[in-house]
């Protein structure tokens, strides 16, 4: 029977491979769209791991989050020095992450931190950052710098290599800071998270690249020297806190904290204690909050792409109707011809059927290769711009529920054909008038 | 056995006030070939659907091989028919997207009877068939049916309906899409190749210059009372 069905559509091979390429897109667009939000809800959930709360100047939590942890678009006006180090003494706190943005290297933002980032930092369920080559911040001097994996092999960077960065986040920048140069020290392994896309620079350098901008008439040559005479000024910060041994330098502003708390039940009470400190407006971020926040805001986008790729498969499907449907009358004369050699109403109906099974199930196939040569394209398109990969899955559940879905979708359909041709083979039998 | 036996058929299509078909008695004994002739739209393709069981028949009313069709029911009725009926067709007899062999072998795939009385090896039987029927030449047997013409269809359709020995063979003005000389052949042929399967031939047309060719010749319009 069914090849008997496929060598009737074989007879009529061009429409019913555009029937098939319909099918296939809509199957490649549907999963696609699933991909990708699983891809990139993924990615940003693995950016996050690990930080308890995340503390920067008084904002909106969906845009600190995006700024700090994947480095697009800004916080406030830097948080104090002062308040980094309150964050950092009070009881419930583990460790605290200094951070400072805003500038990038080649359109890839550079975040100013500690060797104290690389300790704490997880990825992916819980991994921590490690090194493919070199070393981390740490006695690298101040103009050291660790590039993620993106950013390495987009610009074949190895330690030593030289890098300038620019001013601002824009992807094209003319200010650039090329009279303070970074001296790579090390390169990490991939994570699939936005710290691939990152450059990391000691909080010094950062400091310094702001001290050239204020000082012009400072010695180039040497800029590792220039930051910690430029800011003497600010050590007595730390002097009467006294944990002056644990920063080797102080920055006057920072932009963000990441912070991991001894014991994560204290996060609602130490995120009161953050909001309601009266020195410093901040605010304290629980990621997964922003992170919950922000896919309520782009859910709607979502479920518009989720509809028209549905749409488009509804599509695909009336094609296929459309297309059995047409035929019927011209091949009259074949099911009387096949009533004539024994063929019952029955199976006539079944081969209709099995014709619409044979179509979409060659469209769920070549949509899954669609999808996948697709996947081979834009994957490292979307990994260079956003730092996510849609990744090529192994199969889950969901998405085999889909591809059922849509194969019953489309025996369903096929009952019109079929129910009409069932009454037509009744009522016709062998004498179909000419 | 007879091959097919009428008796006190009447048949009404639905919708219809007149009875199209009151036929008292026909018969056809094993292997008899009858010519039946009648003008157009008197009734011929009617019959020919009443005894191949396309269409609702009494009970008792027509036997085919001494099975009665009136009693079987749809399935049942379709399984019977490929098993002891081959049927030819005035013109587009053949499935245009498969080849001219394929085509005669059609009977073989829907019925097991006529695979098994096809003989071990059915398509050499198809191939002895066409060849009989003047279709040696390999390539034209494996080409789609719809690169025959008309002349060849009709002698792909003659060989599907031999196949496999049936019991009767219905012929629905077959010649009417040839030409004279093709017509004489054809018929020649046809009635050749079913005395040699065995098969009775139950061949309608309006054209009586064809009745030579057959055992007995039998007026429609006299036969069928219902007929207005
Ligand atoms: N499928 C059908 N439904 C209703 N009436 C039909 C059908 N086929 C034939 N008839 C009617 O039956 C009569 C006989 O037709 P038919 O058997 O085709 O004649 P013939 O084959 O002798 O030319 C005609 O009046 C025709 O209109
Ligand atoms: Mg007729």
């Amino acid at each position: 029977m069914l090849v008997f069905s496929l060598r009737s559509l074989w007879n009529r091979r061009f429409v019913a491979g555009l029937t098939v390429l319909a099918i296939s897109l809509s199957v490649a667009l549907i999963l696609g769209v699933e991909r990708l939000r699983d891809g990139a809800r993924d990615s940003f959930a693995n950016s996050a791991s690990g930080i308890d709360l995340i503390v920067a100047p008084r904002g909106n939590p969906v845009q600190i989050l995006m700024a700090t942890v994947f480095g697009v678009g800004g916080t406030g006006t830097g948080m104090t020095w002062d308040s980094f180090e309150w964050l950092e003494d009070r009881p419930e706190v583990a460790w605290a992450v200094p951070i400072q943005m805003g500038d990038n290297h080649r359109g890839y933002p550079v975040i100013g931190t500690d060797a104290s980032y690389f300790e704490h930092f997880r990825h992916s369920g819980g991994q921590p950052l490690t090194l493919a080559a070199g070393t981390i911040l740490t006695g690298d001097g101040a103009d050291a710098a660790v590039v993620g994996a993106e950013v390495a092999a987009r610009f074949d960077y190895a330690p030593g290599a030289l890098i300038v960065n620019a001013h601002g986040s824009g992807e094209v920048s003319f200010e650039l800071h090329d009279d303070a140069p970074f001296t790579i020290s090390g390169v990490l392994e991939p994570t699939g998270t936005a710290v691939d896309r990152m450059v990391f620079v000691t909080l010094e350098g950062f400091d310094a690249l702001h001290a050239e901008e204020d000082a012009p008439a400072a010695d180039p040559l040497d800029p590792a020297a220039m930051p910690t005479d430029d800011h003497d000024g600010h050590d007595d910060h730390g002097e009467h806190e006294g944990t002056e041994a644990k920063h080797s330098h102080e920055p006057d502003r920072i932009n963000a904290v990441y912070v991991g708390l001894i014991d994560r039940t204290n996060v609602l009470g130490l995120q009161r204690a953050v909001n309601e400190r009266p020195s410093d407006a901040l605010s304290a971020v629980l990621p997964a909050v922003a992170l919950a926040e922000l896919w309520g805001i782009t859910g709607t986008a979502e479920r518009a792409m989720q509809l028209m790729a549905w749409a488009v498969a509804l599509a695909g499907m009336i094609g296929m109707v459309v297309m059995l449907s047409a035929t019927l009358d011209t091949r009259r004369r074949e099911f009387a011809i096949l009533r004539s050699v024994g063929a019952t109403p029955n199976r006539i109906v079944a081969l209709i059927v099995a014709e619409a099974a044979i179509l979409t199930a060659a469209g769920l196939i070549l949509g899954l290769v669609l999808l996948t040569a697709a996947t081979f394209v834009i994957d490292p398109i979307l990994s260079a711009r956003f730092g996510l990969r849609s990744g090529l899955n192994v199969f889950g559940m969901r998405e085999l529920a889909t591809l059922f879905l849509i194969f019953w979708a489309g025996l369903f359909a096929s009952l019109i054909p079929a129910v009409r041709v069932y009454r037509m083979t009744l009522a016709d039998g062998l004498s179909v008038r000419l | 056995m007879r091959a097919l036996h009428v008796e006190n058929l009447t048949f009404n299509w639905p919708g219809s006030e007149n009875a199209t078909l009151r036929i008292p008695n026909l018969s056809l004994a094993q292997g008899e070939r009858n010519f039946l002739f009648g003008p157009s739209g008197c009734g011929k393709s009617t019959l020919l659907s009443a005894i191949a069981g396309v269409v609702d028949v009494s009970p008792g009313a027509i036997l085919v091989a001494n099975n009665d069709i009136g009693a079987l029911n749809g399935g049942a009725r379709d399984r019977f028919r490929v098993d002891h009926i081959g049927m030819i067709f005035q013109v587009f007899n053949l499935i245009p997207w498969l080849s001219a062999l394929e085509n005669v072998l059609l009977p073989c795939r829907f019925s097991k009877r006529r695979l098994a009385r096809a003989g071990e090896d059915p398509a050499g039987a198809a191939r002895h068939l066409l060849g009989e029927l003047g279709l040696s030449d390999t390539s034209l047997v494996s080409k789609p049916a719809s690169e025959l013409s008309v002349g060849q269809q009709q002698r792909v359709a003659a060989a599907r309906a031999l196949i496999g020995k049936p019991d009767l063979i219905l012929a629905d003005e077959p010649t009417s899409a040839l030409d004279e000389a093709a017509k004489a052949a054809f018929v020649d042929l046809l009635a050749r190749e079913c005395a040699e399967a065995g098969s009775a031939l139950l061949f309608v047309s309006h054209d009586r210059s064809l009745e030579h060719h057959f055992d007995r010749s039998v007026d429609f319009l006299a036969l069928n009372g219902g007929a207005a």
